[in-house]
């Protein structure tokens, strides 16, 4: 087994509770181990809490008990090694061209134009979408947008990618292209990716090992499936039905 | 691996038809409309003001065309036009330079505003010419006076649409902001100021419209020069062409100001969001 990378032991979360609303607590001691490198799906039921575990990694959220720890280091808030592709296209900044979009996190960091532009291009190759740097978010379309915050974060240079249903909210067709391209760019990067997701099959076609939450509130790690087929995967693979049909028959339990 | 075409991700911009055009070339068929809905008016104008009134109850265009022509000539227009002009601008651009970075902080620092949110709430019902006898007592009847009461109008309009901006801002920007690392004060540079300025834009183009309003009043009651004090002051002599004078230059320096203030917006911030 592996080292341990990134860690979750113990994470409690409970939102606040506020006029006429009770606290909810959304995890109960979630624990979840991954390592280095690891192509990681959280799967579970609407509502339960998988996209408060990806704030919690990325800091925007503090535990109210447990520990979270990247490399053996507590995370402690937001940082550049830990970033987020988030769901909807508002994360983008919609008054910057593509180019500048991607090199953001290089400009915060202090490198010159001309540098950061020399990098941000070679990410934009990266996710096929050389050509329209000049564009505004406003001028892609909605794959296109989610491939301007893939390169946006890999052109920081993180160690892990933390995605929120990225894919979501983009018409089949081309969430096969850009399921696809992901995989190609975590081959070519290595980096360790933690992919939300509450469809089965892009779980089943993306990831190293799914972990499937509990259903809402006081949810936890319900079981984690290891996906031991080759890759590039398709639906018709040999195994992918059986995997799926474990991941789903687990769900509808919790679900029941 | 699936290869991409770019083209098959179609822009919404490729999709955009061409504006309709007649054969004239560069006029577009709005232009003509917009052309012809004037005309039209000044027609109807002119046939109310002939057929029910006298003259000098409702002046005809043509006749305030020669009184404005006389006014032009004696450089008496153009004292009371550019004055006002003055006054406006003056006022305007004091009043949103101080209200565009007190909105952002206010917006941005939940302290800063909660120590000036309950006067902004207070103020903002005041309309500013109640203000007018206090600040002549205190400032003067010169041009302090004046434009101290346009700065007043254009600070709530300015602020308070800085603020809602600053609140719309959606939450995953300033996440990503975050964790492609910005710190507070770069996020507030970078993120914060930029998506907010399509907020402030709004605010100052209304707040021109009100600046006018006010200097209007203003000068009604407390100047001797002025767009304002030429419709008033013409009231006393029963000059209404005088007074349609006062009207149409009002009109027509506003929309030409405001046609202006969005050219520059469309030049220089099309990026920062549609303007309408």
């Amino acid at each position: 087994m592996a080292e341990e990378f990134l860690v979750a032991r113990d994470v409690s979360y409970r939102y606040a509770a506020r006029r006429g609303v009770e606290a909810v607590s959304v995890l109960q001691r979630f624990s979840v181990s991954l390592t280095e490198g690891e192509f990681f799906c959280l799967l579970g039921p609407s509502g339960c809490g998988k996209t408060t575990v990806l704030n919690l990694m990325a800091g925007f959220l503090e535990p109210v008990s447990g520990v979270l720890t990247l490399a053996g280091r507590p995370i402690r808030g937001p940082g550049i090694d830990r970033t987020v592709v988030f769901q909807g296209d508002d994360a983008l900044f919609n008054w910057l061209r593509t180019i500048d979009n991607v090199a953001f996190g290089l400009r915060m960091q202090g490198m010159s134009k001309e540098r950061r532009h020399v990098v941000a291009g070679e990410y934009l190759r990266l996710v096929h979408l050389d050509g329209q740097e000049n564009k505004y978010p406003g001028e892609l379309s909605g794959g296109m947008k989610q491939r301007v915050q893939i390169a946006r974060v890999l052109a920081s240079d993180p160690k892990v990618l933390l995605m929120d249903e990225p894919f979501g909210a983009l018409d089949a067709q081309t969430r096969g292209r850009i399921q696809s391209e992901l995989v190609d760019i975590w081959h070519k990067t290595g980096k360790t990716i933690v992919f939300i997701t509450h469809d089965i099959t892009e779980a089943v076609l993306l990831a190293d090992r799914i972990g499937v939450m509990t259903k809402g509130p006081e949810s936890r790690l319900d079981a984690i499936i290891p996906v031991n087929l080759p890759r590039p995967r398709r639906r018709s693979s040999p195994g992918f039905g059986e995997i799926w049909e474990r991941i789903d028959a687990l769900i509808e339990n919790e679900e029941a | 691996m699936t290869e991409v075409s770019p083209a098959r991700d179609a822009t919404p911009a490729d999709a955009m038809a061409p504006a309709s055009r007649l054969p004239l070339g560069w006029i577009k068929r709005d232009h003509l409309i917009y052309g012809a809905s004037i005309i039209g008016l000044i027609v109807l104008w002119h046939l109310i003001a002939t057929t029910f009134f006298k003259p000098q109850f409702f002046p005809p265009p043509l006749l305030v065309l020669s009184t404005g022509r006389e006014m032009l000539e004696s450089g008496e227009l153009m004292e009371h036009v550019s004055i006002s002009l003055q006054r406006i601008l003056s006022g305007f651009l004091i009043g949103s330079a101080i209200a565009a970075p007190a909105g952002l902080l206010m917006g941005s620092i939940p302290i800063v505003r909660a120590i000036f949110d309950p006067y902004v709430q207070f103020f903002r019902f005041v309309p500013s010419l109640a203000w007018l006898t206090p600040v002549v007592i205190w400032f003067g009847i010169g041009e302090t006076s004046k434009v101290l009461i346009i700065i007043y109008t254009t600070i709530f309009i300015v602020l308070i649409n800085t603020m809602v901006g600053v609140s719309h801002i959606a939450p995953n920007k300033l996440r990503a902001a975050a964790c492609l690392g910005a710190t507070p004060l770069k996020a507030f540079i970078f993120v914060t100021l930029p998506a907010t300025l399509p907020f402030i834009l709004t605010g100052m183009r209304l707040a021109m419209g009100n600046s006018f309003a006010t200097v209007v009043s203003a000068e009604m009651i407390a100047a001797d020069s002025g767009l304002g004090y030429l419709i008033f002051n013409s009231r006393l002599w029963m000059a209404t062409d005088k007074i349609f004078i006062g009207i149409v230059c009002l009109g027509a320096l506003g929309l030409t100001t405001d046609r202006f203030f969005r050219y520059l917006i469309v030049r220089f911030a099309h990026q920062y969001g549609p303007i309408e």
